[in-house]
């Protein structure tokens, strides 16, 4: 007698795992009643203010999708990586960079027009976030170095490079006392315009919107992404039929670093007009998470980022009306994660509970 | 085993099977690819459940939930694919999960064990030599020390001798016989006819996931038993016509010297040329450069000294993206691995190779319509079963992913065709198919490379053979073949 045995079986269908999915965040919602219901608020109330929070109104709905765009983007490009079967977590580093590079470009054109600046603006923090992770996409091609510790490691070096150039060289002009390690305002020229009056969401979550589309046609409709995936899938059979195995794993990476880079574009250009510490509240990381959440696929992502940005903007709602902590609603975050990525095995085994060692059949 | 009924979603793959062993036989368990042979041993091992039916070991009724039951029954299983960790040593391979081991491993004592049973059972081995750089025939050996490590004595044998060179199937069946000498029962899965009537005792066919019938191999012929086995009258021989008398040199190898995985001197000095409308067949004991001869003629292998030839002038061969260019193609030895990506569509596979081209792309855009009727195109032309254009390669039987492999290589339309044991593991019906393919392709004036192991294969294909002997060629033989001498080159004798 086991107390759980997981057996293989053929891949289930779609609706399957679409089932497994809503199941697995349904689940998680479940658990945060019960977390809730401990700390002594009604969970309807709870979640009511959550998702008043979340969507409830135009400001909400506003803050939402403001966060999941850089969220969007960011994991459509490990996505990318991932498609290859390598590992992009020095997309924060990529994102710093490229917002670093837009930053500088703008501030040292900032006579240009708007309609050339910005576009160079974005070429340029797609093009530095791009080398910066294919730098770990050439080490592991080349000499076999394992690309997760490498990114790891570039994003130290990203971050103290930032933090160095917000403290000295491209340290704003005007800073008043002590200061805040931040850059210039940078040209209005450039400055997204927004989707509303009143409201901080501004056009690039549309770009996030059409880049969804794009990176999937570039996945599934390109000779590129066919040669991405046949590299993650069997890089050996990739070689044999004469695909560039170290051409797949650069270009994955750069992708995957330039798509952070624009992210971190938008964040300068759209958000904040200015390139500061703490831009990035660890998007690069919480991208790894919305990735794996949305199965890897760029519609999945679109979803999920919207969700777990949304219920980081809710909580802080709900936590104002009902004194349930924002650390809640991450531990539902956490437990959505856990309960939809881990219920993926599902899709390939089944599972029996206290199996017998042999079922046998009446004769 | 009585009235075993093993189902998969969508098919029975054992119905009501029964099969009895007797203590101390060699019994062979023989079938087409599918056939139910694997499955059925796989319940012995404990790997998968029966739906209905019993199991008796020793007359004892027995419920075995895993390997490691089937372990303490003295049951052992050697898998065509191998279970070993690559990276470990032979020695820490052997006892890995094994019983009673302290925290702390003695792995001296255990290569010194190691290398005594070796010795006693003629299967010679390296204790401290990593597994990932030994060829495949000394893994299985590795495999089959395993079990007897641990003292087994019931002995499962999945297609053992499908990794092994004719040389090495002779010493393996005799090492076969020693074990029976001393008590230990074996039943070995095949499909080769000759095998079961040179070494078993007895014989249980199996067809369609159903038990035919188990005869003394004495009372039987080879030709009775691939009637059983096939429902039908198959053809032994490939019928063939002569090459053709003109013949032009396209591919000439000079002197190739190249180095394995371990950094040591696998080619040392091959020369070589085939021609156009005919199969150059290389034999050899495997282990004496084949694979990396193949590996270089993909380009995946780079050569240490030495040239490369194509119609009469050198080329580079540095990548295998300039050798596909240059219309040499191969079909691999390693199918899983080289061959085929298992979580690609046959559709997408088709194309692996020419994905950028016309009419599957233009201007990096892929025209999936064009793929899928290509994929299409191959599953019909190459009879391809229980296939369609979006169906996951991984799914396809042994013999119907070769037959993929196989159509998208020919289908390039390449002047020089390297095949590296084209039927290995595959089923007669495959075999035949493949056969008939190559022949096609020789007729069609293509210079084929075949490098195979499989001496039967070698001498029915071939229309020349060459020997490879220590990263040497030892030698060539025009047809009629004089066995003998051929006997003598493979053993490494000059001649």
């Amino acid at each position: 007698m086991s107390l759980l045995v997981a057996r293989e079986r053929p891949l289930t269908s779609p609706l399957v795992y679409t089932l497994i999915v809503l199941g697995g965040a349904l689940l998680a919602l479940l658990l945060g009643a019960v977390l809730m219901a401990l700390w002594g608020v009604s969970p309807l109330q709870g979640y009511r203010e959550l998702f008043m929070g979340m969507f409830g109104s135009a400001h909400s709905i506003s803050e939402s999708l403001l966060k999941a765009t850089p969220l969007i983007i960011i994991s459509l490009g490990i996505a990318i990586a991932f498609s290859a079967s390598a590992w992009n977590i020095g997309a924060e580093g990529q994102f710093y960079m490229g917002a670093l590079a837009a930053t500088a470009c703008a501030l040292v054109f900032s006579q240009a027009p708007g309609y050339l600046l910005w576009p160079l603006t974005l070429i340029v923090a797609m093009v530095v976030g791009g080398i910066w992770a294919a730098l770990a996409g050439y080490l592991r091609a080349r000499y076999g170095i394992n690309e997760i510790i490498v990114t790891v490691m570039l994003n130290y070096i990203a971050m103290y490079f930032v933090q160095y150039m917000l403290a000295s060289p491209l340290r704003e002009t005007q800073a008043r006392g002590v200061g805040y390690p931040q850059t210039d305002v940078i040209p209005q020229t450039i400055w997204l315009p927004r989707l509303a009056p009143g409201l901080r969401l501004h056009v690039g979550f549309l770009l996030a919107v059409a880049l969804v589309f794009v990176v999937y046609m570039l996945l599934r409709h390109t000779t590129l992404g066919y040669r991405l995936r046949a590299v993650g899938y069997n890089w050996r059979a990739a070689r044999h039929a004469g695909i560039g195995v170290s051409n797949a794993l650069i270009w994955a990476m750069g992708l995957s670093g330039a798509l952070a880079g624009l992210a971190g574009q938008l964040e300068v250009t759209g958000v904040h007009r200015r390139l500061l510490w703490g831009i990035s509240p660890g998007y690069g990381f919480l991208a790894i998470v919305v990735t794996l959440l949305g199965n890897r696929h760029p519609f999945g992502i679109f979803i999920a980022a919207i969700l777990l940005a949304a219920l980081d903007f809710g909580a802080q709602t709900m936590q104002r009306g009902t004194g349930v902590p924002v650390a809640l609603v991450h531990t539902i975050q956490y437990l959505m994660v856990i309960l939809v990525v881990g219920g993926g095995v599902l899709r390939t085994h089944r599972l029996t509970l206290f199996d017998p060692l042999f079922r046998r059949r009446e004769a | 085993m009585l009235d075993i009924t093993k189902r998969f979603p969508g098919v029975v793959a054992n119905d009501r099977v029964s099969l009895s062993v007797r203590k101390g036989e060699i019994h062979a368990l023989l079938g087409e690819n599918g056939a139910g042979k694997t499955t059925l041993m796989n319940v012995l091992y404990g790997l998968y459940r029966p739906d209905a039916g019993q199991i008796a070991i020793h007359g004892r009724p027995v419920e075995i939930s895993g390997p490691r039951a089937a372990i303490d029954l003295g049951i052992g299983m050697v898998h065509q694919h191998f279970m070993l960790v690559p990276v470990l040593s032979v020695a820490e391979n052997v006892i890995l999960g094994l019983h009673g081991q302290a925290s702390l491993l003695d792995l001296a004592a255990t290569s010194r064990r190691l290398s005594k049973l070796a010795a006693q059972t003629g299967l010679s081995v390296d204790p401290a030599a990593k597994v990932w750089q030994l060829p495949v025939g000394v893994q299985q050996r590795v495999e089959i020390l395993k079990f007897l490590f641990r003292g087994a004595d019931i002995l499962i044998l999945d297609e053992p001798t499908a990794v092994l060179t004719p040389d090495e199937t002779a010493r393996f069946f005799a090492v076969l016989r020693q074990l029976q000498t001393r008590g230990v029962t074996i039943v070995l899965i095949t499909h080769k006819l000759k095998e079961v009537m040179a070494i078993s005792d007895r014989v249980t066919v199996m067809r369609g996931g159903r038990q035919v019938t188990t005869l003394d191999t004495k009372g039987t012929t080879p030709a009775r038993l691939a009637q059983l086995m096939v429902g039908r009258d198959v053809l032994l021989e490939v019928a063939k016509r002569p090459a053709m008398a003109e013949r032009r040199p396209v591919l000439a190898m000079h002197d190739l010297h190249a180095r394995n995985e371990r950094g040591l001197m696998a080619l040392r000095g091959v020369s070589l040329t085939v021609h156009s409308g005919e199969i150059l067949g290389l034999a050899g004991v495997s282990g004496n450069g084949q694979e990396e001869l193949a590996d270089v003629l993909a380009g995946v292998r780079s050569i240490e000294a030495g040239a490369l030839h194509l119609h009469g002038q050198a080329r580079p061969w540095t990548h295998p993206r300039a050798v596909l260019a240059q219309g040499v193609v191969q079909v691999p030895a390693d199918r899983l691995a080289d061959g085929a990506v298992a979580d690609f569509t046959i559709a997408e596979n088709a194309v692996l190779p020419t994905h950028n081209r016309r009419p599957f792309s233009r201007r990096g855009i892929l025209n999936w319509p064009r793929i899928r009727e290509f994929g299409r195109r191959l599953i019909e032309e190459y009879d391809i079963r229980g296939a369609r254009p979006d169906s996951m390669a991984g799914w396809l039987s042994g013999g119907n992913l070769q037959k993929l492999i196989l159509a998208r290589q020919i289908t390039l339309d390449p002047d020089v065709l390297v095949a590296v044991q084209p039927t290995r593991g595959l089923d007669v019906g495959a075999t035949e198919f493949v056969h008939r393919k190559l022949i096609e392709t020789r007729d069609a004036g293509k210079a084929i490379l075949l490098i195979s192991t499989d001496l039967d294969e070698i001498l029915s294909l071939s229309d020349r053979i060459a020997v490879i002997y220590e990263g040497r060629i030892n030698g060539e033989l025009l047809p009629p073949f004089d066995l003998d001498r051929l006997g003598l080159l493979l053993a490494g004798d000059e001649a």
